[in-house]
């Protein structure tokens, strides 16, 4: 299968009055049509940041290594989106090809505008149709992702909205324009289990349905589990652990990903003592040398961790980790 | 053999909202809650937003105001009827109960060093005499908190969330309080630091002698602190019972709904959570009868007619479903 969007050696700094910070270092990985690929990491690891250079989208202090590269490969053929500039070009990346959900829906839209309004504005922004053309996708959709009486919710504030209502609706909003790559950046990290439940099932019906490739960012591995089929985990701007969900969670290999999982309470075993991962993440000023990772790591193996950057390793040939524990094993 | 710190008998807490033309409406927050908190235990208040369970900790900490039925707090050296404390007494109360926010980044503030912010309380409380005295006690419970010399010195700025947490903790722990109430205080945190924050309360529990209310929507996590546990829906008392014992055999339709809705870590284990349909409704407009019966696949006409009352079987798991039994039964056949 041919990716839908490959991203290569992705570096990502920004001018601070502290000088330059390394946010994003170094990071590669595509996604196909259809995929879902969970990004799992700390406050702080560059997630966010990896996921919005996709739309181009960071702030303007953002300065983009000169081997970045993002290409997204649509039917007119491949965009790369680093060279975008102009607002007009952009917006195939920023709605057209690839949409994006956050995390508060109600911080996500316009409190004064009706819901319907703010479907109907970005249709039109995007696809030349009429105004009643826009309205009846825009009602289909909500009736779609589970908003029961769609037509009057259409002419509704999001204030008027239950939170697990609002996320639906901005879900709605960024399917509406049948975009190729969605980017979900922690959805459910608000709702309630409950509700957390229901969306990520109407996510997983929406991916078989319409076929398009997700980016799932969150630091819940639960949630991870039950939607993505392949996981990267990042730390401190670097990804260092990607594989399928299956393998990088019954056999995480990289000492990060290990701990994280051990961090986590679990059901079956409430007598199990829970570890945290040693010391707080470094502050991105304070980038540590070597390999980021070994200032909190229980695996250290001598001074390599601390003097060389760690290679990506392939474990197996979907599985890759880069960890100098891992260099022996022949790729 | 073990005491009751704080008991509730048939405690609620109404909000008046708005003026309709038929007058003042009441929203329910708290709807006739009976609650035992052994001492030294770890209780956990669970339940969806909505449920009443930050209410229900603040009114505890009288920090709202009682509008039905009894509360009562004891130590063995006070006696406190929490629905007439006033005056001397309740500045009393307020060094015995404190509480720890949810969100340290909003809890502490930017101006005052993480010194003054844990002294801030000893201060505001008169709890010691001189500086000296002051900074001996901030030294102490920030010791206990694993913060160290160079720490106080600081802004709260130049910290980590999981450091903040820590410094939130040492300051409502500084006056030396009995009963804490926790909500949601791992909430904001990553995986990695939560754990360190909850080894660090059970810690305190054991070595202080603290009573805690931990409040939170995350269930993984009340499995792996708490010694009881209390769900919530809608203000009333759906379930409570020890954890384990919860854990393994829920016995409300809420509960059960609500752990199968945690999602698994395994991959093959897609899609068999037991779903619930709709959201919690509004708490200015209730359902009748059974106030879960909108939502539960249980639900018959009684529930929706006839609203259940806490049943407490004699096992120490209480429950307020009119089928519990029923449904045992069913699953056990």
């Amino acid at each position: 299968m041919r990716a839908l969007i490959e991203v290569k050696n992705l570096t990502i700094q920004f001018r601070t009055d502290e000088g330059l910070v390394t946010a994003v270092d170094d990071v590669s990985f595509s996604i196909d049509k259809g995929e879902v690929m969970g990004l799992v990491g700390e406050s702080g690891s560059g997630k966010s940041v990896t996921a919005k250079a996709l739309m181009h989208l960071n702030a303007r202090n953002a300065v983009y290594g000169p081997d970045s590269r993002i290409t997204l490969h649509t039917e007119a053929g491949p965009v790369e989106v680093l060279k975008l500039k102009t607002a007009r070009d952009l917006k195939i990346v920023r709605g057209g090809a690839i949409s994006m959900i956050f995390q508060e829906p109600m911080a996500s839209f316009a409190p004064a505008i009706t819901i319907g309004d703010q479907m109907v504005e970005q249709l039109r922004l995007h696809a030349d149709m009429s105004k009643a053309k826009a309205k009846e996708i825009s009602v289909e959709m909500l009736d779609r992702v589970g908003i029961s009486d769609p037509s009057r919710r259409f002419g509704q504030y999001a204030f008027e909205l239950s939170g697990g209502m609002r996320q639906r609706a901005m879900i709605a909003m960024a399917l509406s324009t049948k975009p190729k790559l969605l980017i979900a950046d922690e959805p459910t990290t608000a709702l309630d289990v409950t509700i957390q439940a229901q969306v990520i099932d109407l996510m997983k019906d929406l991916v078989n349905e319409f076929h398009m490739g997700i980016i799932f960012i969150t630091h819940d591995l639960g949630v991870i589990a039950q939607t993505a089929d392949k996981v990267a985990v990042m730390y401190l701007g670097r990804l260092i652990e990607e594989g399928p969900v299956r393998e990088v969670i019954r056999n995480p290999k990289h000492p990060y990903t290990q701990g994280l999982l051990a961090a986590l309470p679990k059901l079956d075993n409430l007598d199990a003592p829970l570890t945290p991962v040693a010391g707080d993440i470094p502050s991105p000023l304070e980038r540590p040398s070597g390999c980021v990772f070994h200032t909190r790591c229980p695996k250290i193996v001598g001074d390599q961790c601390k003097t060389r950057l760690p290679h990506d390793v392939q474990v197996d040939p979907t599985h890759r980790v880069a960890c100098h524990i891992h260099t022996e094993v022949p790729a | 053999m073990s005491e009751t710190l704080i008991k509730a008998r048939d405690l609620s807490v109404g909000f008046k909202i708005g003026s309709g033309f038929f007058g003042k409406q009441i929203l329910k927050a708290v709807d006739h809650v009976d609650l035992d908190i052994e001492k030294g235990s770890f209780f956990g208040l669970v339940g969806e937003s909505g449920s009443g369970k930050t209410t229900l900790g603040r009114a505890l900490l009288k920090a709202v105001p009682i509008t039905g039925g009894s509360a009562s707090y004891a130590d063995g050296e006070v006696d406190y009827d929490l629905t007439t404390l006033a005056g001397p007494e309740l500045k009393d109360y307020r060094k015995r109960a404190q509480l720890i926010f949810q969100d340290p980044y909003a809890a502490l503030s930017p101006r005052m060093t993480v010194r003054d912010i844990i002294a801030e309380p000893l201060e505001v409380m008169g709890l010691t005499k001189t500086r000296e005295e002051t900074d001996a006690r901030v030294r102490q419970i920030a010791a206990k908190c694993r913060l160290n010399l160079e720490h106080l010195r600081r802004f709260p700025h130049a910290f980590s969330g999981g450091q903040r947490q820590r410094i939130s903790i040492a300051r409502a722990l500084v006056s030396g309080p009995k009963f804490v109430v926790a909500d949601e205080s791992v909430a904001a945190l990553d995986v990695s630091i939560q754990a360190d924050v909850l080894n660090l309360l059970k810690e305190l529990q054991r070595d202080l002698k603290i009573t805690f209310l931990f409040i939170s929507h995350d269930l993984s996590v009340v499995a792996h602190t708490c010694d009881h546990v209390a769900v919530m829906y809608l203000g009333r008392l759906v379930e409570s019972a020890p954890t384990r014992e919860l854990f393994k055999a829920p016995r409300h339709p809420y509960t059960k709904a609500l752990f199968s809705a945690i999602p698994s870590l395994d991959p093959d284990d897609r899609g068999r959570a037991q779903k619930l349909i709709g959201e919690i409704p509004s708490p200015t407009n209730q359902p009748s009868g059974c106030k879960f019966h909108t939502r539960c696949p249980h639900a018959v006409d009684r529930c929706k007619k006839e609203e259940p009352m806490l049943e407490h079987p004699g096992d120490g798991h209480e429950v307020a479903c009119h089928r519990w039994r029923e449904l045992l039964e069913s699953a056990a056949a």
